[in-house]
């Protein structure tokens, strides 16, 4: 990768233009002078070949799934196929109006048809919605439905729910923009729920608890039968975050553990290529008996075999986006599911989970494991157990940020870092089932070798990286003093 | 070790304040922002804003963490430290010197239930 | 094993991988799940499919779908996207990277980041932008939480009854489950009224209230004395705004807004059967602290070189949990890149030809359909861009019907039991004519 230092606002030049566009055939535009920008806005004015350079440029000194591997946990970096690129592009999906008659869209509605009829076996749930744009926004959407589920009842006063210490970030956040309280459930010794810490935060007033599984430490969460049957047998609901489905493809449903909501992120599991943070895509799905309260509008499959959208639905518990959904992420995702077919989703989960457990079992001897088990799709390590603290003059050893700046020298991504919060040093790992054992290979004899410059010299960690288009930025300055828009930067 | 200032009250969620007459001048602890780390940010109520013994009134903002910052008194906020706006990492420079607001008490007995000095080096030894 | 392209690993390979673990076999890395929920049916899924395979059942379903000639806005507006942007955007180091989490190794995405939060800067007259929000209505109910967060005590929110439809469901639901007060701005000839809304502050209480820049009637809104009388009461004014059309109409920086948002679909985004389109939000640099998402900042590295990080991110819910300022995680970062790449093709003279195109297009459009009688105008004399409402004298579904026969989508319906069009650049007047010719048949 190359350092290249251009904005595109710097290769501007007043009076020149990258665009095309037919001659008018009509009289100049007339907007009344009180109602027309006073200033024209100053944007860049570049010619086509700047454009495809520069962009082109700027892509050099990017890391993504088609560069190298990708273990950065909870994020399912797997691998993003071609043919998904190539149906999403397709120039009559590409055309539809969002508004237009549903007797012109029939494909497009049998593409949700389609999708939601897959992810219904493959998670054990009933129904779909498409319309939440992310895996965040379908916790959100998750949770409204389940409140609406409340509210429906007349049962007013459940506005708690339950998350464990070991959520991920966005479980509280969404509660919170839901109106719910969050209560915090812990974590025991070996990482999984304390039930007996959760039986005495079930009441009356628990609309219903939000969970992964297997969790954010990657383990699976053997008690959730129990946790079900306590959870409903006090009127509440079982949320499911599917930012972990992954290992479950082709061995375990959600809905079959009691779970009656759910997302998943299609940018994660159904390989849908994350475009540096988006869009995704977070359809939720639900118990057919909570069918009355998911967000309109939505598609069903009338008796003839043709397709309609349904816009209104008095319990319903309202709309959550602009249209249907994030279409063209959802025809990639369904590519794959084909892709995949009843065959080969039966091997997705186990080998996610074979090459974690692999990387595991061969660097447990270099950093922390605080859990050793099996583990699912990712595991957490604890950071370095040699971190050459003896080599440094402040006692101050290399920690899991030098780690992961130094495993980009060697070509890697690095792994999540610094979450869960259960430990100080987290280091989680999530390699996923499209990875290589030789990739797998040169991951764990490049984490190793970092492991061993730790020991002798924990300083090389700690300039790191030493080869990547830039040093550590200051993140510091950054905050303290914000410059956020090219106008700002002088 | 970080610096405990002899004479000042402190909470056990690590504010300090200072007593002058009905106003108390709160701050952080030096333990707190080494804490913390390099402080990106503070978060301050506005004048005029009222407060409560035991919540949060602001918060301090590091690149990776947020600590909230609790009121270890009850009353009107009176002033805030506008340096402190430009300036975070005054906090981190000296603590003590530093103050965050200025609070009109309307419950001075609460004083009494904080810390002494000797008592919250204690608190930090732990 | 080895049948399927995206799974590398051979018989050996699974072998040697479950001794190093130390089990036997795959079956073992799931002991930890009780056997009452390990799946035992069949999935009811297909079989596997080749390429070859896939993309045929994909060219059937797209067979289904009619192609029209598209006449309809309502958030949605088909622009043309130069072929740049689909060239650039499906360079694999931009599709499939994640959020910039690693910058050193992420500069790419995060200088276009930066570069997009300066054309939104720019087009909006804010002070500071974020990296994207999912969409337009989205955007639309983070800005009524963030209204309610910079005015602390004020509980309610103000909503135009001249907004886009979706864009009001959206933030209704939100507030529903959030605890929010809505209020609505009634419409006085087709705009939002100054006199309901100077009722509706004489009430006390309003944290913000939201206003269309054009609205759902296609009118370009005239805010006169809306920033001074929503700022004298203490609440914010957020404008929700096409993004195309700042280019020639007044932008909220010039009202005195406080907080701009809208859809960037219309900079460069395909319609797509509605997403993925990209929301956005700028405000004043005094609520960046309020800001909902992800913000790009410039800095230097240990060297002293510019480069580019995620800055202010203790408002965020990895950070903050459930004090955050919202709830988003992933946003829509590589339509962002559209909008991006969009706005420097198309620079400042570019994106008004656009519109002027447009204009042109939309009042051709209309002066001929009022010549067939077959329609009344709603609101005369009131401006307009690309997109008007007509109150029919037809019956609405023949009208509808006829149109879409002959290739055209337009004449929505609207709420109020008007009918909408919208023109952009990428219409031509043969096929405007062609749609007149086809309601003049109804004569």
């Amino acid at each position: 990768m190359r350092y290249y230092d251009k904005l595109i606002f710097e290769l501007s030049k007043p009076g020149r233009t990258g665009y095309s566009l037919p001659a008018s055939k009509y009289p100049e535009l007339q907007i009344p002078a009180g109602l027309s920008r006073e200033t024209p806005a100053d944007l860049p004015q570049v010619s086509e070949v700047d454009v495809v350079r520069h962009y082109t440029n700027l892509s050099q000194m990017n890391f993504g799934v088609d560069t190298g591997f990708y273990p950065l946990g909870s994020c399912t970096m797997k691998y993003n196929p071609k043919i998904n690129e190539e149906v999403a592009a397709m120039s009559g999906f590409n055309a539809l109006h969002p508004l237009q008659p549903e007797s012109s869209v029939q494909g497009a509605l049998e593409v949700y048809y389609e999708t939601e009829k897959a992810l219904a076996t493959i998670t054990g749930l009933d129904r779909f919605t498409f319309q939440p744009c992310a895996g965040a926004h379908g916790e959100l959407t998750g949770l409204m439905i389940m409140r609406q589920y409340h509210i429906s009842r007349g049962d007013l006063k459940r506005t708690k729910v339950i998350v464990p210490d070991s959520a991920h970030g966005t479980n509280p956040a969404s509660a919170a923009v839901c109106g719910l309280e969050v209560i915090v459930v812990k974590s025991k010794e070996n990482g999984l729920v304390d039930v007996e810490d959760l039986k005495p935060l079930l009441n009356d007033e628990i609309a219903g608890i939000m969970m992964t599984n297997p969790n954010t430490l990657g383990l699976f969460e053997r008690e959730i039968g129990e946790i079900a049957a306590l959870v409903h047998e006090c009127g509440a609901l079982l949320y499911y975050d599917g930012a972990n489905t992954n290992p479950l493809l082709g061995r375990v449903r959600p809905g079959d553990m009691g779970f009656d909501i759910m997302h998943l992120n299609l940018h994660k599991t159904f390989s849908t290529p994350h475009g540096g943070g988006g869009p995704g895509s977070g359809p939720v799905g639900i118990k057919e008996k909570l069918l009355p309260h998911i967000p309109v509008p939505y598609v069903a499959k009338n008796e003839d075999g043709s397709f309609s959208i349904v816009k209104n639905s008095a319990e319903s518990a309202g709309t959550v986006s602009g249209f249907l959904g994030n279409f063209g992420v959802i025809l990639r995702a369904l590519t794959y599911i084909l892709m995949l077919g009843k065959q080969n989703i039966l091997m997705a989960g186990p080998l996610a989970t074979l090459s974690a457990n692999y990387i595991k079992e061969s660097l447990k001897d270099c950093y922390k494991l605080p859990i050793d088990t099996v583990c699912k799709h990712e595991f957490v390590f604890d950071g370095l157990i040699n971190d050459g603290a003896d080599k440094t003059e402040d006692g101050h050893g290399a920690t899991t940020l030098d780690v992961a700046k130094r495993i980009l020298d060697y070509g890697f991504h690095a792994p999540t870092i610094y979450f869960p919060l259960l430990f100080h040093q987290a280091l989680m790992i999530e390699p996923t089932e499209t990875e290589s054992k030789e990739t797998l290979d040169d991951f764990i004899d490049a984490m190793r070798k970092i492991a061993a410059e730790a020991a002798e010299d924990p300083a090389l960690l700690k300039s790191a990286p030493h080869n990547a288009p830039i040093k550590r930025p200051d993140d510091t300055t950054a905050a303290r003093q914000p410059i956020l828009k090219y106008k700002d930067c002088k | 070790m970080s610096k405990i200032v002899e004479g000042l009250r402190y909470s056990d969620s690590h504010e300090w304040v200072k007593v002058e007459g009905d106003i108390a001048v709160i701050g952080v602890s030096d333990f707190a922002q080494s804490e913390m780390g390099d402080i990106t940010y503070v978060d301050m109520p506005d004048e005029d804003e009222e407060v409560t013994a035991g919540e949060e009134f602001g918060a301090l903002e590091s690149v990776k963490a947020s600590s909230d910052l609790y009121c270890p008194v009850s009353g009107v906020v009176v002033e805030k430290n506008e340096d402190l706006e430009d300036a975070p990492e005054k906090v981190n420079e000296d603590a003590y010197a530093n103050w965050i607001i200025k609070v009109k008490m309307s419950d001075p007995s609460e004083l009494d239930s904080l810390l002494d000095a000797a008592g919250y080096k204690a608190l930090t030894e732990k | 094993m080895g049948t399927f392209s995206y799974f590398p690993h051979t018989e050996e390979d699974i072998r040697q991988m479950l001794d190093r673990i130390g089990v036997s076999s795959l079956e073992d890395l799931y002991s930890d799940v009780p056997p009452e929920f390990l799946f035992k049916g069949e999935y009811d899924l297909r079989d596997a499919m080749s390429e070859q395979e896939v993309r045929d059942f994909f060219a059937a379903l797209d067979a289904k779908d009619s192609r029209l000639k598209v006449f309809v806005g309502a958030g949605a507006y088909d622009h043309y996207t130069p072929s740049v942007i689909p060239y650039i955007t499906s360079r694999s180091e931009f599709l499939t990277a994640y959020t910039p989490y690693q910058a050193e190794i992420s500069q790419g995405t995060l200088r276009y980041i930066f570069e997009y939060q300066s054309i939104i800067c720019e087009l909006t007259g804010m002070d500071i932008s974020n990296a994207s929000m999912y969409d337009g209505p989205t955007a639309a109910a983070e800005a009524m939480k963030m209204a309610l967060a910079c005015t602390k005590k004020k509980k309610r929110i103000l909503l135009s009854r001249t907004l886009l439809p979706n864009v009001i469901s959206v933030v209704r639901t939100y507030a529903k489950f959030h605890g929010v007060e809505l209020g609505y701005i009634e419409a006085e000839n087709g705009q939002t009224g100054l006199a309901s809304l100077q009722e509706q502050l004489a009430a006390g209480d309003v944290a913000g209230i939201i206003v269309p820049g054009i609205n759902r009637y296609g009118i370009i809104e005239d805010y006169n004395g809306f920033a001074e009388a929503v700022h004298t009461e203490g609440g914010i004014v957020i404008e929700y705004c096409d993004p195309s059309s700042l280019a020639v109409i007044k932008t909220p920086g010039e009202w005195g807004f406080d907080v701009a948002i809208g859809d960037g679909q219309s900079l460069g985004i395909p319609v797509c059967y509605g997403g993925p389109y990209v929301g956005f939000m700028a405000c004043r640099k005094d609520y960046v602290r309020k800001m909902p998402g992800r913000i790009v900042g410039q800095t230097t590295d240990a060297d002293g070189k510019r480069c580019f990080v995620l800055t202010l991110q203790a408002r965020e819910q990895h950070i903050r949990r459930e004090k955050a300022t919202s709830n988003i995680c992933s946003n829509q970062s590589l339509m962002a890149l559209y909008v991006t790449i969009y706005a420097s093709l198309m620079g400042p003279q570019g994106l008004r030809d656009v519109n002027n195109l447009s204009y042109g297009g939309a009042h051709y459009l209309h002066d001929r359909l009022l010549e067939t009688g077959l329609f009344e105008d709603v609101f005369p004399g009131m401006p307009y861009l690309k997109e008007f409402v007509l109150k029919p004298l037809l019956d609405v579904e023949k009208l509808q019907k006829t149109l879409l026969d002959a290739g055209f989508f337009a004449a929505l319906s609207t709420e109020e039991g008007y009918v909408s069009f919208c023109v952009t650049e990428k219409r031509t007047k043969e096929e405007i004519d062609a749609l007149v010719e086809t309601v003049k048949s109804l004569r």
